[in-house]
């Protein structure tokens, strides 16, 4: 590089522009392959743009700190777009009254199915008991999985990854798990994602449409709240059952 | 739109200092979705600035997630170390919990239906 074009990479790495327009970009060019795949579910989106920023930020050298530090401007949204899922909840209010036993229950066998499945295969192929406790909590959101990992012996910068990839692969995953259990309700196909995949899973439900995310937005508040108080109770006795 | 953001956000904030007052490990933002949600209980639906501010906002929830997500990068190796046990929980259990998830719900919506199907 020319001195010039060094000193302008200078600044433009270390300003938050840079990080800020590369997300931008980068969905835009993820969601435009995603339509011209036909929304194909293997082009999903949130996992093309995270590819290419990896790989942007690996090719350019940059920082992720310092790449998120112009990202955080689009993270930041994060904490209004929470407080506006009461909306499409507020709207399927009489549908969810109508199904509070069956989603109360499916809530609970759900969420007690991904903390001991994903504990149960990590520990029958030999993962150590730090990962195991960061996987346990893996489909809920990522502050309450980091939250609850960490007091119990997980490490929170392993548990937030896994919550990530967690997320990604129930959105990828889901559009075939529908098809292939033939679940045409969407007020079913919302709930188990939300449950699984927490706001990744919450976020394809609304490309769905406005009921499966109202539903997937409910199931992931509600396990993130039962994960948060029962896990703790519920690694001992797991614990306690692989010898460890 | 701003005062539609002007209440999300003072939504939120709202949550923010209930979590932290109260030292909740349910962070500030489900707690302002549940204030939220009361506050429409009880006053009626939301208007349509706050409707279609929602809805904008939520038709991009996937790109929010993009910054946070990126965040893989930085733990590449711990993942690597154990790459075969992790991956095989992460693929294994998002499958059965999406999976049983679904079947237990259609199964007991079903039956509801039914019975009520059966009433005169």
């Amino acid at each position: 590089m020319t001195p010039q074009l060094t000193e302008l990479w200078v600044y433009l790495s270390a300003s938050p522009l840079l990080g800020l327009t590369l997300t931008l970009v980068a969905y835009q060019a993820a969601f435009w392959l995603y339509r011209r795949s036909g929304f194909h579910p293997l082009a999903n989106p949130v996992m093309l743009a995270i590819a290419m920023l990896a790989i942007v930020l690996w090719l350019g050298n940059i920082d992720y700190r310092r790449y998120f530090d112009g990202a955080q401007f689009v993270h930041f949204l994060l904490g209004p777009a929470t407080v506006a899922l009461a909306i499409p909840l507020y709207a399927e209010w009489p549908r969810l009254k109508a199904m509070a036993g069956p989603l109360l229950i499916a809530l609970v066998v759900g969420s007690l199915t991904a903390v001991l499945s994903a504990y149960t295969i990590g520990a029958l192929l030999g993962a150590s008991r730090a990962s195991l406790i960061s996987l346990a909590p893996k489909s809920v959101t990522t502050p309450i999985a980091m939250a609850v990992a960490e007091p119990l012996g997980g490490l929170p910068a392993l548990a937030a990854a896994l919550v990530m990839l967690t997320g990604v692969i129930g959105a990828v995953s889901a559009p075939y798990l529908y098809r292939w259990l033939r679940i045409n309700d969407d007020a079913v196909r919302g709930f188990a994602i939300g449950l699984a995949a927490h706001g990744i899973g919450t976020a394809r439900a609304f490309q769905i449409s406005a009921q499966a995310g109202a539903f997937a937005a409910l199931a992931m508040g509600l396990n993130g709240i039962l994960t948060a108080l029962c896990l703790p109770w519920i690694l001992p006795w797991l614990e306690r059952l692989g010898g460890r | 739109m701003i005062s539609a953001i002007t209440l999300l956000l003072a939504f939120q904030l709202a949550g923010e200092v209930i979590a932290r007052g109260l030292g909740l490990q349910i962070p500030g933002p489900v707690i302002g979705m549940a204030l939220l949600f009361g506050t429409l209980l009880l006053r009626g639906g939301p208007g349509d600035e706050l409707r279609q501010t929602a809805g904008t906002l939520l038709q991009h929830l996937s790109l929010l997630f993009i910054p946070a997500g990126t965040g893989i990068v930085m733990y590449g190796e711990l993942i690597a170390a154990e790459w075969l046990p992790l991956t095989a929980a992460l693929l294994g259990s998002t499958f059965l919990a999406i999976s049983v998830t679904m079947l237990v719900l259609k199964a007991l919506s079903k039956r509801t239906k039914g019975e009520q199907g059966t009433q005169p």
